[in-house]
């Protein structure tokens, strides 16, 4: 290996660290706040994709119908519980909130399709389509179980994103798909080296979007629930932070942060209904090297994943995401050994 | 159930599971087949992560191996099928001890993580190595054949695999009653009650997840020459996913939970594979969208399984658990000689725990002799529990010795400080709730016996094992609770439970007992047994240290009293001289010192 090919891999590794900073932070953000491990994560982020490629194709969405599918689903088993509870007063705000909230970008992507709306028209479109899409399956899936072993949840969760990989198979169908570059041109470094603009704007999205995330965790009132919930459940739960709503929260601006990784992601791979699953475990290699709980942490072992997978399919393309899971066992055992030797009571289950 | 309807429906089963393949279709008898199959692997789940709470989303790759392994071997060399056997046992025990030793010291969820991460890599290696035919696989593998009788008709092979199933289950049921299979019932409890009594939860769950992928590997074996081809995807993370959904949906807190998982599962599938054509074309992908929504309502209304259910109705049906057997007489397990009345048991020489910036215990020291109930007491956060941890080896210390029966105890694990014979109570009782008072006191026993799970497998543990039973029942009647042995240990009253964790600790044969605030949460009836039970326990020539809250209970028991304040040695000494001490009244009453 020379010197240019080693920084051509690093810049491309780069490009994967930014998806994996953004995918890293959305799944933090929901395991400090919920503690589910949130494998869907990768699903939604490739939905959007889709999409994208979808009204690119001049279709209307078929994400639309997912959104809508969903949407249903919450809205009975909130309106289940409500009656349950014999809350019956609370039934029209709950029909707003989740039958008609999320049908919102629905409306904007359906028009949009019909309009045959300009790029950027498209790529808001389908970031907002996705946006309601952990909410919703949150809704449905884990708050009925929300006090629930860390276990239980992410059996649960990993059912979940192979229903998700199955409906998606259902509504795009096994075609894959790859969208028009967002950015054109590329920077030289000298040398024969060149940088690609859609590098640049990965790179630069993610870091824009990090620091946005910042400011909200700790300028905004909403982002120090956030984190008040996610340092101690009961502790917020006292100074009237409640804990489904901060949970609804998250799992939206996860959804959001998936969003931006589908569209930005669509034009350099090859999407499928099912590649989501392979980027959020990535994304997840570089949340356990943060703990599961470390922003910073996280960030940095995003880059590292990146850069190591980028080197990986130079040495051998077709095992690269085996390469890329083995680094996990490295850092599991460095973490293992430094954690703090804690006792864990382990559920025990009905005999 | 009584033994013979018990017996009777045994026997029912077995003929049954005689006669299905004369009256049966080819079909029924394959779909048989691979749930018998199936079974095997959902066995080795109901039994890590059931039984040993440790989650393995990775278990068609250990399938994977063993079908590989022996794919291999028999196709590439030529060799027979029957050889294939031991190799790809043998493959799959090295590779499970392998990824074992690398991630099951990780906790909960980590450690589940981490079994996607390998699941996945494996399954992704079978589709890359040109020697395994990438995507495509091998196929032409030979078929089994017993002398000149070839397996290759399903209705052959029905036989064979489920007499390996009936292997299985009987090795499993063997295991969970007896010595090993009570610290692998234990391991729920955590690393620090098994530690207690001088048990490796590690090299316990370790060699649990070698022997779950073992059974996976049976499985894997079955198939590969059941189906005679082998390709990447039936052992990928979806399939291993399955699996889990079979032990979940028969109930993983049974064995047979596994069997009746594997049925329901594959059955639905065949249910849905011949339903779904007719709602729509692309059926492939829905039967996955059922399974998964199956799945998490299961997660999400009967997390206890199909098995969860049938027990609670035989519960209400007023047919409860088998009638224990009677006591069989065994010889008692020899006991450690006590060592003279005055000899020095242990000596603490300044010992010191420091977390970060905080001294939670500085610079203690006292001694304590052989036959003598020694108190350790002081005011909320004077540094008594992290005391008591680091004499039992639960922490580390900063600096400091501690002596245990003239060796230098410092430093050593808990389990190595168990086995020289320190046994410890819980201040927050640590007992096994659905397990009953016997096999709890068992426990104890642990450390002074050797069976493994190969030899409790294959019951050829009895002899020791009526030496454990009748060690724990005399333990029992000690304590007075030798009439309650067969009830659940869940069901005692706090107050019992702490007594009840005392025989645990006395079970393993120890020259010191270490009880951690025994008295908490009794009332005083309970109060003054227990100061009986340690009173005699004394006399026996027990050395005893209590770390106490109650001081009316201390004071008329213990022989000489050691008082921490603020992580120090306050006073030592009798308990009318401590009792008159003003030092030790500022402690507790706020007084000027």
């Amino acid at each position: 290996m020379t010197w240019d090919i080693a920084l051509i891999l690093g810049i491309d590794g780069l490009a994967n660290g930014a998806i994996y900073l953004l995918a890293g932070l959305g799944l933090v953000l929901i395991f400090s706040v919920t503690r589910v491990v949130f494998v869907p994560f990768g699903d939604i982020a490739a939905f959007a994709a889709l999409s994208l490629a979808a009204f690119e194709a001049g279709r209307v969405p078929p994400t639309i119908g997912l959104v809508v599918f969903l949407a249903a689903a919450a809205l009975l088993t909130e309106l289940g519980s409500l009656v349950r509870k014999g809350e019956g007063r609370r039934i029209p705000r709950a029909l707003l909130l989740w039958g008609g909230l999320p049908l919102i970008p629905c409306a904007i992507a359906w028009a949009a399709a019909r309009a045959g709306a300009p790029a950027p028209v498209q790529m808001i479109a389908s970031v907002l389509l996705v946006v309601p899409m952990a909410p919703l399956l949150a809704r449905v899936v884990f708050q009925p179980i929300a006090d629930a072993s860390v276990l239980v949840l992410l059996i649960v969760s990993l059912a979940l994103s192979f229903l998700l990989s199955g409906l998606g198979l259902l509504f795009f169908g096994p075609e894959g798909t790859r969208t028009s570059p967002l950015a054109v041109g590329s920077l030289s470094l000298g040398d024969g080296v060149e940088v690609g603009g859609q590098v640049i704007l990965m790179v630069g999205t993610a870091v824009v979007l990090s620091g946005l995330f910042f400011l909200v965790f700790e300028r905004t009132a909403m982002g120090k629930s956030l984190r008040a919930t996610a340092i101690n459940r009961v502790g917020a739960r006292l100074v009237g932070i409640r804990p489904a709503r901060t949970a609804l929260l998250a799992y939206g601006y996860a959804s959001l942060l998936a969003g931006f990784i589908g569209i930005l992601i669509a034009p350099v791979t090859t999407m499928y209904y099912d590649s989501g699953f392979l980027i959020g475990l990535k994304a997840f290699v570089a949340a356990i090297i943060g703990g599961l709980v470390s922003y910073p942490a996280t960030a940095l072992g995003a880059l590292a994943v990146g850069v190591f997978e980028s080197f990986a399919s130079f040495w051998s393309g077709a095992l690269k995401d085996a390469i890329v899971f083995s680094l996990l066992i490295p850092v599991l055992m460095a973490r293992s050994y430094m954690a703090r030797h804690h006792e864990e009571e382990i559920e025990e289950i009905d005999q | 159930m009584k033994p013979l309807a018990s017996r009777s429906l045994m026997a029912a089963l077995a003929v049954a599971f005689l006669v299905v393949p004369l009256f049966a279709g080819t079909f029924t008898v394959s779909l048989l087949n691979e749930i018998g199959i199936g079974a095997l692997v959902a066995l080795g789940l109901v039994l890590l992560t059931g039984v040993g709470g440790a989650t393995s989303f990775g278990q068609a790759a250990f399938v994977g191996i063993a079908a590989y392994a022996s794919a291999w071997l028999t196709t590439a060399h030529g060799m027979s099928p029957w050889l294939g056997l031991p190799f790809a046992l043998l493959l799959t025990g090295l590779s499970a001890l392998a990824i074992g030793m690398l991630t099951l010291r990780l906790g909960g969820h980590f450690l589940a993580l981490s079994t996607i991460a390998w699941g996945l890599s494996i399954s992704m290696l079978f589709g890359n190595l040109d020697a395994l035919g990438r995507h495509t696989g091998l196929s032409g593998i030979p078929p089994l054949a017993i002398g000149g009788w070839s397996l290759m008709e399903p209705r052959a092979m029905y036989y064979l695999v489920w007499t390996v199933v009936g292997l299985g289950f009987l090795f499993s049921r063997n295991l969970l009653d007896s010595r090993p299979g009570r610290a692998i019932r234990g391991l729920r409890g955590g690393a620090t009650l098994l530690a207690s009594v001088g048990a490796d939860a590690y090299r316990l769950r370790l060699s649990l997840f070698v022997t779950a992928a073992l059974l996976a590997g049976l499985a894997g074996w079955l198939y590969a020459h059941m189906n005679r081809f082998v390709s990447p995807s039936p052992f990928s993370v979806h399939a291993s996913i399955e699996y889990l959904l079979m032990a979940v949906a028969g109930g993983l807190g049974s064995l047979a939970g596994a069997l009746v998982g594997s049925g329901l599962v594959l059955a639905l599938k065949n249910v849905l594979q011949d339903v779904l054509p007719w709602l729509t074309q692309r059926s492939g992908q829905l039967d996955s969208i059922v399974f998964s929504a199956l799945f998490i309502a299961l997660l999400h209304f009967a997390r206890g399984g199909l098995m969860a259910f049938v027990r609670r109705w035989r519960r209400r049906h007023g047919a409860g658990r088998p009638a224990p057997a009677h006591a069989a007489p065994a010889r008692p397990l020899p006991n450690r000689a006590m060592p003279a009345r005055g000899t020095p048991i242990l000596s603490v020489q300044g010992a010191v725990k420091r977390f970060g910036g905080l001294v939670a215990v500085n610079d203690v020291s006292f001694d304590l002799g052989a036959g003598e109930i020694l108190g350790l007491i002081g005011p909320n956060g004077a540094g008594k529990s992290t005391m008591f941890n680091l004499l039992t080896g639960t922490i580390p210390m900063t600096s400091g010795r501690v002596r245990f029966l003239d060796r230098d105890v410092s430093g050593m694990r808990q389990l190595e400080i168990a086995r020289l014979g320190l046994g410890r109570t819980f201040q927050h009782v640590k007992l096994r709730p659905h397990m009953s008072l016997l096999d709890n006191v068992a426990l104890g026993v642990h450390a002074r016996t050797r069976p493994s799970i190969l030899r409790a497998g294959l019951r050829l543990d009895r002899e020791e094992e009526r030496r454990i039973l009748h060690e724990a029942r005399r333990q029992l009647d000690r304590i007075g609770l030798g009439d309650r042995a067969h009830e659940m240990a869940g069901s005692l009253p706090l107050g019992t439970q702490r007594i009840l964790e005392i025989a645990r600790a006395l079970a393993s044969d120890p020259f010191l007992l270490v009880l951690d605030e025994p008295a908490a949460g009794l009332r005083r009836q309970e109060k003054l047994a227990l100061g009986n039970l340690l009173r005699r326990l004394r006399e026996e020539g027990m050395t005893i240290l209590i770390v106490e809250h109650d001081m009316d209970f201390v004071m008329n028991l213990v022989d000489r009293l050691v008082v921490m304040n603020f992580g120090s040695k306050l006073v030592e000494g009798a308990p009318a001289a401590v009792r008159a001490d003003e030092r030790v009244q500022a402690a507790y009453l706020g007084g000027t010192a």
